[in-house]
């Protein structure tokens, strides 16, 4: 009986350990749900784009549909010059999806209710959108910073305050994920242990188990929206990220 | 005769003109169908997402601890770098705080129309 509503985030180690050049590689249960995430969406995609119908089935239908989606979002925010990123975007947005629905299933492993894993997605996009703005715009990409129309006396100020609040994107952008994710986990596991408790009162205990029981399924509902809509918040700001390398300073 | 064929080359640019007007307004009332439905679409999604308030000051408040955490952080670098300690962390922390309601002000939407977050607007969920 898991009480603890922690314990459902510890790190195990799924093999004895590795050394690989002075490291220690471990492949652990965090490590075997990513890869079940990564097999699932390319299983999920090349299955469904294996028989190529004009009219599509199910499988493919919803290979359109997170096509369809995920294009029309960096259309809409990125312009077209930004479907170049289409296939960065859409690989983070099926790969967070996938691990928030899989993290849904019970007695599984969530991986984005790790700040890590969170943390290396954020880093990433943020790594891509400077790369990608100082290889196009050369230094005018650092136009980016400096605001029209701020009179000469306090520029340096708002320039450093600019740098800064685009510093904090990364950790914004990860810990959003990550604490949705956790807070979530924490709360299904909770009310989860409620009814356990009571159940263990005897008669009485059953009826009164019966009142978390019905929040843990509307909580449930909610956690999934959340997966959801916590993977499109990802993909979008992505996308509002990869607005600025593409269009800096205006 | 060259009068005709001037009439009837008149006549198949009038009627060209007014293929072209008439797919130009069909062109048009689609666009205002698909614009209309776009507008929609996004009410009803602020509409569904501001409802949760939790998410709507959960995000804030991220903002703004990510603002200060990230002004410390680098003020502490840069006192271990330079060894300016305090001053580092003190103008540091300030800026990130200024930083942070930045953040916020932009991602409540108060603050548009500044270059980088006219995408802001739409990050209206959690």
């Amino acid at each position: 009986m898991q009480i603890n509503p922690i314990e459902q985030f510890e790190i195990h180690d799924m093999m004895p350990m590795v050394s690989m050049g002075g490291h220690q590689i471990a492949f652990t249960n965090s490590a075997l749900y990513m890869l079940l995430t990564v097999l699932v969406v390319s299983a999920l995609l090349i299955a469904a784009t294996a028989r190529r119908a004009v009219v599509p089935g199910r499988l493919q239908s919803i290979a359109e549909m997170s096509y369809e989606f995920v294009a029309h979002t960096v259309q809409s925010t990125t312009g077209s010059e930004g479907m170049k990123f289409f296939p960065f975007v859409f690989t983070l947005f099926m790969f967070v999806l996938v691990a928030n629905l899989i993290g849904l299933i019970p007695y599984s492993f969530t991986v984005t209710s790790q700040l890590v894993v969170t943390g290396a997605l954020a880093l990433t996009v943020f790594f891509v959108v400077v790369g990608y703005g100082f290889y196009r715009h050369g230094l005018h990409f650092l136009n980016l910073f400096v605001p029209k129309g701020v009179p000469s006396y306090i520029l340096p100020a708002i320039v450093v305050i600019e740098v800064l609040s685009f510093l904090t994107r990364p950790l914004s952008h990860s810990v959003r994920l990550f604490a949705n994710m956790l807070a979530g986990h924490i709360t299904l596991q909770v009310f989860a242990a409620f009814i356990i408790m009571l159940a263990g009162f005897g008669v009485l205990g059953w009826f009164g188990a019966v009142l978390p029981f019905a929040m843990v399924v509307v909580l449930f509902a909610l956690e999934l929206l959340v997966a959801v809509l916590q993977a499109y918040v990802f993909a979008i700001l992505t996308c509002i990220y990869l607005n600025d390398a593409i269009h800096p300073g205006h | 005769m060259s009068d005709a064929r001037d009439n009837g080359e008149h006549d198949k640019q009038q009627t060209s003109e007014a293929a072209l007007s008439a797919r130009l307004q069909r062109l048009g009332e689609g666009l205002a169908r698909q614009r209309a439905e776009q507008t929609t679409d996004n009410a009803g999604e602020d509409r569904a997402t501001t409802a949760s308030g939790y998410a709507r000051g959960f995000r804030l408040s991220s903002e703004l601890v990510a603002g200060v955490a990230v002004g410390a952080g680098l003020g502490w670098l840069i006192d271990r770098w330079l060894g300016v300690a305090p001053w580092g962390l003190i103008v540091f922390l300030l800026l990130g705080f200024a930083a942070g309601v930045l953040n916020v002000m932009r991602s409540a939407g108060v603050v548009t129309g500044t270059r980088f977050d006219q995408g802001f607007g739409r990050d209206r969920e959690g």
